[in-house]
């Protein structure tokens, strides 16, 4: 234990995820020893996401107006929307530069020992989206992991009656996984090996 | 297979600890407490990645200390290898083979092959079928290592599909969350596909193996129980529906037919399922059934009787497990204590041809003069070698 504001920083920064109370230490002194401009930068970085990140009002994505700028960019397919579980993987599929269509995020997946159900995530928007009949593709490329797949039958599921091509990436990801870990080569071969699930 | 060192930190009641080993007998002897059983169960995890009598890894760590170190060096024909096993008191353990670490530590599994014996083998007769299952599950994992997955996956699913069953009763799920039996069966049917297709994935293997193992234990009980007292017999039955023994179909095609009739199973179970949130179909209430001369052992075998199908069990996964490779390492953990004059003469002619037995007993006395070898003294966690023959 140390006094006082040191010990509060830890505190703060040991509740970060990844970060155990050996890291925050060293975090907290590393920042200590550091000019005081930079941890002012880093400071102002913090409270400028807080006031002016929002969710995207249409797929959920983190964006800095209503809506965020895959939803806002009309270059991108309308076809064809990707679920994901987290705005991060957003990040991992974007860096494989491959797909042109948009993304809906679900915040997380399916998964009762953690007292999460559809009605926690956000597939009543998802169907909603789907509505207009505008998409023809959903690519469902929620975490290899079992809640994953679960939550992946689960909308592929709602989705069949209305006709719409309903995919996953399969092929390569590693089993039990998460899915921003994925390289870039083998998410890229993943998302070209789609395949169509059936129900 | 054999080993050529163990070495031990913080492990259990050692502090440090390195013994050279040999192939053949070595016999590790000394009072009860002083460590005999600590330094077997270490070669144990080593193999499974898992103690045989403790479930959690916590008690495994020397008191005080926050992180046990293993390391087993193995001696195959074809080459050698160095299984380091680090136990981490609140952080994920790590494993390194030939000083590269594993990034998934499950990956070891099959380096080293052990079969253990042990005084607590007697549950795998007298307990619950849930001992029973762990022993099948144990053995399939060591006959091919890709079945740790699948196992872990079955219980994952079965996990979270108790969990969402839990949440239809009056108590709610886990999280205390409530929710309406409507709600509940609109999920269950994704869960439903999903431990139907794990686990026939493990009844099938589990069945296959139990055809495997039959002939091993019924030769291995008449060895071990002496002459005409059986005949033992292993059988495996599912919890629901009968079993399918087609044995013309090809692997896929029987794991197919298995998850067809496992997820009707589950729809015919699930109202009561919903009412007791309970999971009540799949291979985690399957049975290994054993019986003597007609009799299940359970409840009818006597003393002796249990000893020897328990042996058997062990005997016949040995065999089993070297047929056309190498022989795991036996390990016999204070078991001549427990037996009679005439089964300890006969187990130890079973298995004294092994390439590598590790042997403990209080007693030196106990063990036959047929398993005669290296001879150390275990004693407050330090180990002397015994000059000459035990
Ligand atoms: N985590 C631990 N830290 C320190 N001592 C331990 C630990 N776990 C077990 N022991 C000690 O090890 C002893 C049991 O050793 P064991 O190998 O089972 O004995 P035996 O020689 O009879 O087989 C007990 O005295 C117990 O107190
Ligand atoms: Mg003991
Ligand atoms: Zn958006």
């Amino acid at each position: 234990m140390y006094e006082g504001v040191i010990q509060h920083l830890i505190d703060e920064l040991g509740r970060l995820p990844g970060v155990g109370p050996k890291g925050a230490q060293r975090i907290a002194f590393h920042l200590l020893a550091t000019d005081p401009d930079d941890v002012r930068r880093l400071a102002a970085a913090l409270i400028e996401m807080t006031e002016r990140v929002r969710f995207c009002k249409t797929c959920g994505n983190v964006a800095e107006a209503e809506q965020c700028r895959i939803c806002l960019d009309t270059r991108r397919d309308p076809a064809v929307l990707c679920v994901v579980e987290e705005p991060k993987d957003i990040a991992a599929v974007e860096k494989i530069r491959e797909f042109r269509g948009r993304y809906h995020v679900l915040g997380g997946a399916i998964s009762p020992i953690d007292g999460i159900g559809p009605d926690d995530l956000r597939v009543r928007e998802l169907m909603a989206r789907l509505a207009d009949g505008a998409v023809t593709e959903l690519i469902l490329a929620t975490d290899p992991n079992l809640e994953g797949e679960a939550t992946a039958t689960y909308i592929a599921r709602l989705v069949k009656p209305m006709g719409i091509r309903v995919t996953r990436p399969a092929s390569g990801l590693p089993v039990g996984g998460d899915l921003e870990y994925a390289d870039e080569v083998t998410l890229g071969r993943a998302f070209e090996g789609r395949r169509l699930l059936d129900v | 297979m054999h080993l050529t060192r163990l070495a031990l930190t913080d492990f259990r009641s050692y502090t440090e600890a390195d013994v050279p080993l040999k192939p053949g007998v070595t016999i590790f002897s000394g009072p009860n407490g002083e460590g005999k059983t600590n330094l077997v169960e270490a070669v144990g995890y080593a193999a499974t990645m898992a103690s045989h009598r403790a479930a959690q890894d916590a008690p495994l760590i020397r008191k005080g200390a926050d992180q046990a170190i293993i390391r087993a060096a193995i001696s195959t024909g074809v080459h050698d290898a160095l299984v380091e096993i680090e136990l981490n008191a609140g952080r994920a353990n790590r494993v390194r083979l030939n000083r590269t670490p594993l990034t998934r530590p499950r990956d070891v599994l099959g380096v080293l092959r052990t079969v253990l014996f042990a005084p607590e083998d007697l549950a795998l007769v007298k307990g619950d079928p849930g001992e029973r299952r762990r022993f099948l599950d144990d053995l399939l994992v060591a006959m091919a290592p890709r079945y740790a997955a699948v196992r872990a996956d079955y219980d994952r699913v079965v996990k979270q599909r108790t969990a969402l069953l839990k949440s239809a009763g009056p108590k709610g799920g886990p999280k205390g969350n409530r929710q309406s039996r409507e709600a509940v069966t609109a999920t269950l049917d994704v869960w439903d596909a999903h431990l139907a297709r794990a686990g026939a994935e493990l009844l099938v293997a589990r069945e296959h193996l139990v055809n495997s193992l039959r002939p091993h234990v019924e030769r291995s009980y008449t060895a071990v129980a002496g002459g005409d007292r059986g005949p033992a017999a292993i059988a495996y039955r599912r919890s629901f529906g009968s079993p399918v023994d087609n044995f013309a179909a090809t692997h896929g095609e029987r794991v197919r037919a298995a998850a067809r009739a496992l997820r009707e199973a589950l729809l015919e179970v699930r109202a009561s399922e919903l009412d007791r949130g309970v999971c009540l179909a799949g291979p985690h209430r399957d049975e290994l059934e054993l019986s003597v001369r007609d009799l299940p052992a359970r409840g009818y075998a006597s003393h002796g009787e249990s000893w020897s199908m328990a042996l058997a069990l062990r005997l016949a996964s040995f065999d089993l497990l070297r047929a056309g490779r190498e022989d795991p390492v036996l390990i016999l953990d204070d078991v001549f204590a427990e037996l009679d004059e005439g089964r300890r003469d006969r187990l130890a002619a079973l298995v004294a041809a092994a390439e590598q037995v590790l042997v403990t007993a209080a007693v030196p006395d106990d063990i036959p003069r047929l398993l005669a070898g290296v001879h150390f003294k275990v004693s407050a966690g330090t180990l002397t070698e015994v000059p000459g023959a035990p």
